[in-house]
């Protein structure tokens, strides 16, 4: 008899509620039954509400059942080995309506493949992009990721295509690619999901850029808060360089690229570019002045690609399907698909991914399901500590780099965090500048003191000393940090404290602001 | 690289010793960008960046004192002294604020008679606030001596707690 088998995920927030003990539990309850079974470690599905996830394969394909817990193990093990039928059986993985309604391109095979398989990641697509990338050469690559208009994830937005071709036409002995792990935004775990469920996805993309732009070396900067992300890249890395796909003569062709993880150690302010290639370099995480731009002087003054674990693992499908394929998603400048996680307060919790355009509402209220307290959604934050806080007045905002931007909000990482009407706004303002004060480098004046200044203004309006006058003064202390620092730190803080001040004055004090009718 | 350079480990580790720091020093002398890979060695070795090693450091990779000191103080994983004998992290960011990690914040800080980012008096446990651990779509989150956990509730909280002290 052929071994049963069942996956159960790896993934970091599957094992935070209880991944680990029920794939113990499920082989225990295996043992017992005399039943031989093969339990794979695959990423998350990224639908958190239902895990610990358990998908078994049938005939007509993987079955999902959640959320499991180890009490449930000998049971659903008796329902297996039956007609299936079990309490918490939610049908073929597939057709679970919340991922069927998405389109996933980058997250693909997030979730399906065993992520410490080379040959399950060739067997589902896995290094197609990167032969036609090295049959296509330097020129076509960079002009494909140009014409898929993919812009980079992390948050900036800028075309990647575009960052490529400059790092591609500076000459220079050494390049480097580097890849912007240091997901520090609140409500944000694509990139985490990607490196723990589909590492080699990165490594491919890391890799087409680098035939792109001639670098030979690649470094993956992730923060020391993901110690499984660390270890699911460094084993990929590992097997890719094993399988011939990193190091000399990369897949057989004329290439040489390698690469290597190197963990951060805790400071927000390193997820901005400039201060993640100082850090690398090994001093502390100080944002540089740009111009010269990373791509002419970045890493050890080196001309440098860098981009987010998402803008790099959207390139290998581009590179497989084309530029078009890609671009044919999406809105207005916003082009292809975001993985958009949603999180906080809200029922159905997890990662989305689907084309530019949804709206705001229709990603809360109808995909997120409301909040899970049950509770109004009073409050949504996007885009992680910068972004701005939205009312429901705003939800018909579609997601889009352009009209985020045109509502005095940004889309950021793709990062939503809900929050129901017990949520404080002042307090929410307080802690955005507290936070900024925390995590400053130190740099900018506006952002190192500022900041501090900030949240004792914030605190004389909440206890009504001078409100108007400090609330004025707020205002403008913002305007000083949004125009008077160097990287978005400082620069976006004003986000989320301008925004919590104007859609929701009552909460400082002020009488309620009068809403548009719908 | 590896897990064993994760500060949140179980923090009973060795006690200073020179020829160690040196070593750890020496395996990573050959990097670009020696100086994290190396202070994160110290820390796995040691469970903190003891000042006598700041001078070491300085001297293999040929810059100052005040660089190296510079490093260590900017960022927040860089212990100065050991830890307790566990860690206790909890998620104080916004997606876990949403989902009612205030309260537990505080109800950590009253079991435990500390403040968030202290030791308590007998040693046992380092209560630590972190921003993120990606976990926030199973939020409110913890990491205890390295371990994640979801879904914190006020039982499952007073179970580390108890956990800790033991």
């Amino acid at each position: 008899m052929t071994a049963l088998r069942l996956y159960v995920p790896i993934d970091a927030a599957a094992l935070a509620v209880g991944a680990e003990e029920v794939t113990g539990a499920i082989q225990s309850a295996a043992a017992r039954h005399k039943v031989a079974v093969e339990i794979v470690r695959n990423g998350s599905r990224g639908l958190y509400w239902l895990e610990p996830m358990v998908e078994v394969d049938t005939p007509a394909g993987r079955v999902a059942y959640g959320p499991v817990a180890p009490g449930d193990a000998d049971g659903l093990l008796t329902a297996l080995l039956g007609n299936g039928a079990h309490a918490l059986r939610l049908g073929p993985t597939e057709e679970i309506p919340w991922l069927k309604r998405q389109t996933r391109l980058t997250f693909a095979r997030c979730g399906i493949v065993d992520p410490r398989s080379l040959d399950d990641y060739r067997a589902h697509g896995g290094y197609q992009g990167l032969a036609r990338a090295i049959s296509a050469g330097a020129a076509k690559i960079v002009e494909d990721v140009i014409q898929s208009g993919l812009r980079g994830r992390g948050g900036a937005g800028f075309p990647t295509g575009i960052k490529w071709r400059t790092v591609a036409e500076t000459d220079a002995p050494q390049k480097y690619i580097v890849c912007n792990a240091d997901e520090g935004d609140s409500g944000t775990f694509a990139d985490r999901m990607i490196m723990e469920g589909d590492p080699f996805v990165l490594i491919e993309g890391m890799t087409i850029a680098g035939i792109a732009v001639g670098a030979t070396k690649g470094y993956v900067y992730i923060r020391s808060e993901y110690p499984h992300a660390i270890v699911a890249m460094e084993a990929a890395i590992a097997a890719a360089r094993r399988g011939g796909f990193l190091g000399n003569r990369i897949a057989k062709s004329s290439f040489t690229f390698d690469m290597e993880v190197r963990s951060g150690a805790g400071a927000y302010v390193c997820g901005e570019e400039t201060s993640l290639l100082d850090s690398l370099e090994g001093k502390r995480g100080v944002v540089r002045a740009k111009p010269p731009l990373p791509a002419h002087k970045g890493l050890f003054g080196r001309p440098t690609v860098i981009n987010n674990v998402l803008s790099f693992a959207s390139v290998p499908i581009i590179m497989d399907k084309g530029g078009a394929f890609y671009r044919d998603f999406g809105m207005g400048k916003s082009r292809g698909t975001m993985p958009i996680q949603l999180a906080g307060n809200v029922k159905y919790a997890g990662l989305f991914e689907t084309a530019f355009g949804i709206t705001l509402g229709e990603l809360v209220d109808d995909i997120g399901g409301g909040t899970r307290s049950g509770r109004p959604v009073r409050a949504v934050q996007v885009g992680g500590p910068l972004g701005a806080y939205f009312p429901r007045a705003l939800f018909d905002t579609p997601f889009d780099y352009e009209a985020f931007t045109a509502r005095e909000g940004l889309i950021g990482h793709g990062g939503i965090v809900v929050f129901d009407d017990t949520v404080d706004m002042a307090k929410q303002a307080r802690f955005a500048m507290e936070f900024c004060a925390i995590e400053s480098c130190g740099k900018c004046t506006p952002c190192r003191v500022g900041s501090i200044r900030g949240v004792e203004v914030i605190d004389r309006i909440i206890r009504n000393d001078n409100r108007a006058a400090n609330s004025a003064l707020l205002e403008d202390l913002c305007n000083t940090l949004k125009f008077g620092s160097l990287c978005a730190l400082g620069g976006f803080t004003p986000y989320p404290v301008m925004s919590a001040l104007t859609h929701f004055p009552e909460d400082f004090g002020a009488p309620p602001r009068l809403q548009a009718a719908e | 690289m590896s897990t064993k350079h994760q500060d949140t480990r179980r923090a009973a580790r060795a006690p200073w010793d020179k020829e160690v720091a040196q070593s750890c020093i020496r395996d990573h002398l050959n990097r670009e960008g020696p100086l994290l890979p190396i202070l994160h060695a110290l820390q796995a070795e040691f469970g903190y960046i003891d000042e006598a090693a700041e001078v070491l450091i300085a001297g293999a990779l040929n810059i100052t004192r005040a660089e190296v000191h510079g490093v260590v103080t900017f960022y927040h994983d860089f212990r100065r002294e050991p830890a307790g004998r566990h860690v206790l992290k909890l998620c104080r960011a916004e997606a876990c604020q949403a989902a009612g990690g205030d309260p537990l914040a505080a109800r950590a800080e009253a079991r435990l008679g500390v403040a968030l980012g202290t030791t308590t008096a007998d040693g046992s446990v380092t209560l630590e606030p972190v921003y993120c651990l990606g976990l926030c779509a199973t939020a409110p989150s913890a990491m205890f001596d390295g371990r994640v956990v979801g879904r914190l509730d006020p039982a499952r909280l007073d179970a580390l707690l108890a956990e800790a002290q033991k």
